[in-house]
């Protein structure tokens, strides 16, 4: 498990839909804004990637000290970025591919509004699950 | 003697034409989602479900009289078994079992472990007093008073409200004698 991690999802008009502090470690109180922010600031690079692959999977496009942003874009544009410190790339990988699995389910649900806040405390505890198997 | 009904709807459900299971529950997520959003009380959202299931019951009765064959029920133990095993195969593809009858017979609970409406839904915060699957009850009582019986359907148990299954109850409220409109004798 990495010692620092903040997953987010961001939805394709760029609202924040869905965040968690993955990692184990306890932090200062403004760490957990600082990762955020350092998350939002990579959107732009993000945004001018997305269109020059067709890879959903973007590892490594942003780094801060010694954290590194992953992010992967799904079909429908929707961001899923992870702040973490390098190690397991596989890992990140899975992690991604894995969430976005949880994602299509939470989409299929009639009563979710596509773009709306994700409030399923179900979700959540997969997402967290998930963290801890491959982060 | 008359034939022995089927016991099982297998057979008609095997020949019957079918569409695709997530093209159906999909259908049946948007008309819900459309009914919130339009009638926006959850209160209403309901009883507008339970009106659109009694409008199929009523039609759908004439149709499963028709395929199925079976033959007149005696009591409504017979025909709550009917329902269970061979009226839900038929529709919906899964089968229900029939318990917690009550002393006078009148009422029964149908259980559901399999619901194909359901999948994927997650009732959500803002909508927890929903019977998502509410037209199921309509469809029940609607085919059942165009068989001469009254009968009063609830949710007792609901798997999106976290229990370990669906349970409809049946309650048979009284059973309407045939009536002729008309006199042989004019």
């Amino acid at each position: 498990m990495a010692s620092t991690a903040c997953f987010m999802i961001v939805s394709r008009t760029d609202i924040p839909i869905y965040e968690a502090e993955l990692g184990s470690a306890l932090k200062k109180e403004d760490a957990a804004q600082q990762h955020q922010f350092i998350l939002h600031a990579s959107l732009d690079i993000v945004q001018d990637l997305a269109w020059t692959t067709s890879a959903m999977f973007l590892k490594a496009i942003d780094r801060f000290n010694d954290l590194v942003v992953s992010v992967y874009v799904t079909a429908g544009h929707t961001r899923f970025m992870l702040l973490h410190d390098s190690r397991n790339e596989d890992g990140v990988k899975c992690f991604f591919q894995e969430v976005h699995e949880l994602y299509i389910k939470i989409l299929l649900n009639p009563l979710y509004l596509p773009g709306s806040r994700i409030a399923s405390s179900h979700f959540d505890t997969k997402v967290r699950a998930l963290a801890r198997k491959y982060l | 003697m008359p034939a022995v009904a089927p016991r099982s709807g297998d057979a008609i459900f095997a020949s019957a034409e079918r569409v695709n299971a997530e093209l159906f529950t999909l259908t049946y997520g948007a008309i819900v989602r459309q009914l919130i959003t339009d009638l926006e009380e959850v209160d209403e959202v309901n009883k507008q479900l339970d009106q659109m299931g009694y409008n199929i019951g009523v039609r759908l009765i004439d149709e499963f009289l028709a395929k199925s064959n079976v033959s007149r029920c005696v009591d409504f133990k017979e025909t709550a078994e009917v329902i269970a095993k061979v009226g839900f195969k038929m529709f919906l593809g899964v089968t229900a079992t029939v318990t917690n009858w009550d002393a006078e017979g009148t009422t029964c609970s149908l259980v559901l472990e399999d619901n194909p409406l359901v999948d994927f839904v997650e009732l959500p915060d803002t909508c927890q007093g929903l019977h998502y699957c509410n037209v199921l009850n309509g469809v029940v009582r609607g085919a059942l008073e165009m068989v001469s019986m009254k009968t009063e359907v609830t949710w007792i148990r609901d798997m999106l409200r976290g229990d370990d299954a669906y349970e409809l109850q049946v309650k048979l409220l009284k059973q309407i004698p045939e009536e002729y409109p008309y006199k042989d004798d004019e």
